[in-house]
């Protein structure tokens, strides 16, 4: 009896003692915390969450949002981008293109500096993009330094380093030459891949990036913490040349998943700022006129995939038909319930013209008609030799917001047409497998533009990396090629505008809604903006 | 005892191999795979990044090279996350998941049993009613249901304790609570049962007859032997609270090991499939023989030896 009393004490102790050594360990991290909500220090510290661990705080290395939006504020380009989207200079003071626009020379800021204090050249944004192209580098996106001359054939192992066009010719000059003439390429150089990174840092410890005892950047914050899975802090880099405009001293990121346990953080207090909003939250505030609450744009696009290879796919009119049968206000309204906007094109709102804004220029290029798209139906059935659609199925990734929004679909096509449709959830990567593999009738997706111009919407190119609907358009190839080989700006604009309408007419995709990014911030911190395509931007706010 | 000691040894690592084995041939027959993304990647980056990752070497080189790094308990690096190892994900998430689980454990154990010997003692009076209360609620609403409603009032309505992440102790409260219910109540309903069942048996009555105080029938006589079956799935129990406690860690936004699993698999990062499996697999290893072992000592009818077959 003794003994066992004994034991099962013994065990429980273990426990305890357990629980005691896990306990001790985190009790330096309350204090820091405490220390960071800024309430008892005069410290300015703003609390944001990211909602995920980033993958690598290394610009060659990082392959998302998590990463970017972190990066965004410890690192800085060539170019950078103001609240209203215009693109001003970064590291770089001025730039030069030549008339064909191929090569582009950059002139960078007297005395930039890293944040070790080293000094800052064009050596270094050399050496950086070189890196990133490195095959042995394995770099995501390597593939946004292609443009540059020589730059697919170094990462693909078929050119030499030395062919790369860019070259530091002097410590403030950077020559780029570029594979063809690329307009959007100042655009370009503000995205994270083309930041620069510490030449001799690199070479000293390649894995400076993976701590932030080590972490050496360029921007107007630097990493001072980065508990893994936990939390990150940026503080104010001393060494930025435009420093005497920041004014937060720091920004902790906290690195919750959960949209919903995020949104009770900024309730209690625990946050300022809380992007993205769970659902019902966006739809709650977009209707209310809560202060706190902001509506960003955003670069993007939601959309449903035809597979043109599958009959009766293949006919553009039950494309149409299918497409001009759903009502895109109320999926907006009811279900997404963030303010989006309902597409009749594929570009979005918010990227300029030659003049004025394109998505605005556009219009709408078809209306909803639910007579029309009966009769279209009809006809292109017959087309295809067939009185009825077949079985098919619309296949979306495991999300309740897809799910939603296809179960939307699938009762107005019921209402509106008297066609049946299956949904069919598939975990991401299994949807993306069989989207390559062509294993689908309908697939949700959605595009986010890499860069603010109209082409990074021209994605169904014939054989295109991003063409998931295998449509093949000769006329659309063409107006595409002619747009990128002017930087005249309303040929050029001109090509896109009709493109857009070559696809939108044969409909390989069924455009759905233009996102938005509502997001809410405290009343008490200001100069927090959105810019298109990226994550709210706190550079230059404040804290009261 | 030595002898059944190492021959559980033998069979644990030749059922961890087994577990290594079937999850990486089990990893690579399904689809998808790690670098796949919205919109086709370049040939050559995807190329760069299979050779990076040694993903481009024919299979059976592949598990031969991480069976030997194992070995040398090296679980690779993360396809994903150049930031952290599948080793740093372990030696960061499992302690966070292991206090956690212990935590919710005690509170689980210590309640349960005591609802369970009230309710018993209390048989179809008031507090047999309360603790059975408890105990359905605990079974029936889900963890992650109970989670927001004490967030709702205790962090956000009361202010008591902070939202989430896992900074101090106070952080570990309310989790701890929510991941303990269903467990607490499971044992409270099988200590009930169990104890009713032991205080009908002969041996009390003969106890009784021989004129023991009740509490001493009681403690030493019913609660002793009612808990055998408690410690027989207190280990899967343990495991179960441990591994598998990623609905709470997320609501909470505790960086334990819960989410490693789940993202792992719908990120198909291989090297955390597989380093997360074989860390679940030695828990449960390790607790089930932890908890033949306390069987033994509990019972002492209970005899296992390495002769006996």
């Amino acid at each position: 009896m003794k003994k066992s009393k004994f034991s099962v004490l013994a065990l429980l102790m273990a426990i305890m003692l357990i629980l005691a050594a896990c306990n001790g360990g985190s009790k330096e991290t309350s204090k820091e915390n405490e220390g960071g909500s800024g309430d008892s220090s005069k410290e300015k510290v703003l609390n944001v969450n990211n909602s995920s661990e980033p993958g690598s705080l290394h610009p060659a290395n990082a392959q998302g949002t998590h990463e970017s939006w972190i990066l965004e504020h410890t690192f800085e380009g060539l170019t950078k981008k103001t609240e209203e989207g215009k693109i001003v200079p970064g590291n770089a003071e001025s730039w030069k293109i030549s008339e064909d626009g191929l090569k582009w020379t950059f002139k960078l800021k007297e005395g930039l500096k890293w944040s070790n204090g080293d000094p800052l050249t064009a050596h270094d944004f050399e050496y950086a993009w070189k890196y990133a192209l490195k095959p042995e580098t394995a770099a995501d996106y390597a593939y946004q330094l292609y443009y540059l001359k020589g730059g697919e054939a170094y990462n693909s192992k078929k050119g030499k380093e030395e062919d790369v066009g860019v070259k530091a010719t002097d410590d403030l000059t950077l020559e780029v030459t570029l594979e063809k003439p690329t307009p959007y390429f100042l655009d370009l150089t503000s995205f994270y891949t083309f930041y620069p990174i510490d030449k001799k840092v690199q070479e000293e410890n390649p894995k400076w990036a993976l701590d932030a005892k080590t972490h050496v950047s360029n921007g107007p914050f630097k990493l001072t913490e980065w508990k893994h899975k936990e939390s990150l802090k940026i503080e104010k880099n001393e060494n930025y040349y435009d420093k005497d405009k920041i004014k937060l001293d720091a920004v902790n990121f906290a690195l919750i998943e959960d949209e919903n346990t995020a949104w009770q953080m900024y309730q209690s207090g625990e946050l300022d700022l809380a992007y993205p909003l769970p659902v019902d939250i966006q739809g709650q505030m977009v209707n209310s006129d809560d202060k706190e609450f902001k509506m960003g744009k955003e670069l993007a696009v939601y959309y449903y995939n035809f597979n043109t290879k599958v009959k009766p796919f293949n006919n553009a009119k039950v494309r149409k038909a299918l497409s001009m049968a759903i009502e895109r206000q109320k999926i907006t309204d009811n279900v997404a319930q963030g303010g989006q906007k309902p597409a009749f094109g594929v570009v979005p709102p918010g990227i300029p013209d030659a003049s004025g804004d394109f998505q605005e220029n556009t219009g709408d290029l078809f209306k909803e008609d639910v007579t029309e798209a009966k009769k279209l139906l009809k006809e292109g059935l017959a087309e295809e030799g067939m009185k009825k659609l077949p079985d098919f199925s619309i296949l979306y990734n495991t999300l309740d917001s897809h799910k939603k929004i296809a179960e939307a679909v699938q009762g107005m096509w019921r209402d509106n047409l008297g066609v049946e449709v299956t949904l069919e959830n598939a975990e991401f990567q299994v949807k993306l497998d069989r989207e390559k593999a062509g294993d689908f009738e309908i697939s949700r997706a959605g595009w986010v533009g890499d860069y603010v111009d109209p082409m990074t919407f021209m994605l169904w190119e014939t054989d295109g990396a991003y063409n998931d609907a295998g449509w093949s358009n000769k006329e659309y190839d063409k107006l595409l090629n002619e747009a990128k080989s002017t930087m005249e700006p309303k040929e050029r604009m001109d090509a896109l505008h009709k493109a857009e309408k070559v696809m939108i007419d044969e409909m390989p995709i069924l455009p759905v809604y233009f996102y938005t990014k509502p997001y809410m911030v405290k009343s008490n911190v200001t100069g927090v903006y959105a810019p298109i395509n990226a994550y709210p931007n706190f550079v230059y706010a404040d804290k009261k | 005892m030595l002898r059944y000691t190492l021959n559980r040894f033998k069979w644990a690592i030749i059922t961890l191999w087994a577990v290594i084995t079937l999850t990486f041939i089990i990893m690579h027959t399904i689809p998808g795979n790690p670098f796949a993304k919205e919109g086709a990647m370049p040939p050559a980056v995807y190329e760069n990044l299979q050779t990076h990752y040694g993903l481009d070497k024919p299979l059976l080189t592949q598990y031969g090279n991480y069976l030997l790094e194992v070995v040398q308990f090296d679980f690779g690096p993360s396809l994903k996350s150049s930031s952290i190892s599948v080793n740093d994900y372990i030696l960061k998430g499992f302690p966070v998941s292991l206090h956690l689980g212990a935590q919710a454990l005690v509170i689980a154990i210590f309640f349960g049993l005591i609802l369970g010997v009230v309710a018993s003692l209390k048989r179809n009076k008031w507090p047999d009613y309360f603790s059975m209360v408890i105990a359905i609620v605990g079974i029936s609403v889900p963890n992650f249901i109970l989670a927001t409603i004490l967030i709702n009032y205790f962090a956000i309505k009361w202010h008591i304790f902070p939202v989430a992440t896992w900074a101090t102790w106070q952080h570990t409260i309310l989790p701890s609570i929510a991941l303990s219910m269903m467990p607490l109540a499971f044992i409270a309903r099988l200590m009930r049962t169990s104890m009713l069942e032991v205080m009908g048996q002969d041996y009390i009555l003969t106890a009784k007859a021989k004129g023991l105080k009740r509490s001493g029938v009681i403690i030493k006589h019913a609660i002793r032997n009612a808990l055998l079956p408690i410690i027989t799935i207190l280990g899967i129990l343990t495991a179960n609270i441990v591994t598998g406690s990623f609905i709470i860690e997320r609501i909470f936004g505790i960086p334990g090991m819960g989410d490693m699993f789940v993202k792992g698999i719908s990120n198909r990062d291989y090297p955390v499939i597989l380093g997360s499996t074989i860390v679940y697999s030695a828990v449960l290893i390790i607790l089930i023989f932890i908890v033949d072992v306390a069987y033994t000592l509990i019972d002492p009818r209970i005899k296992v030896t390495g002769e006996k077959k």
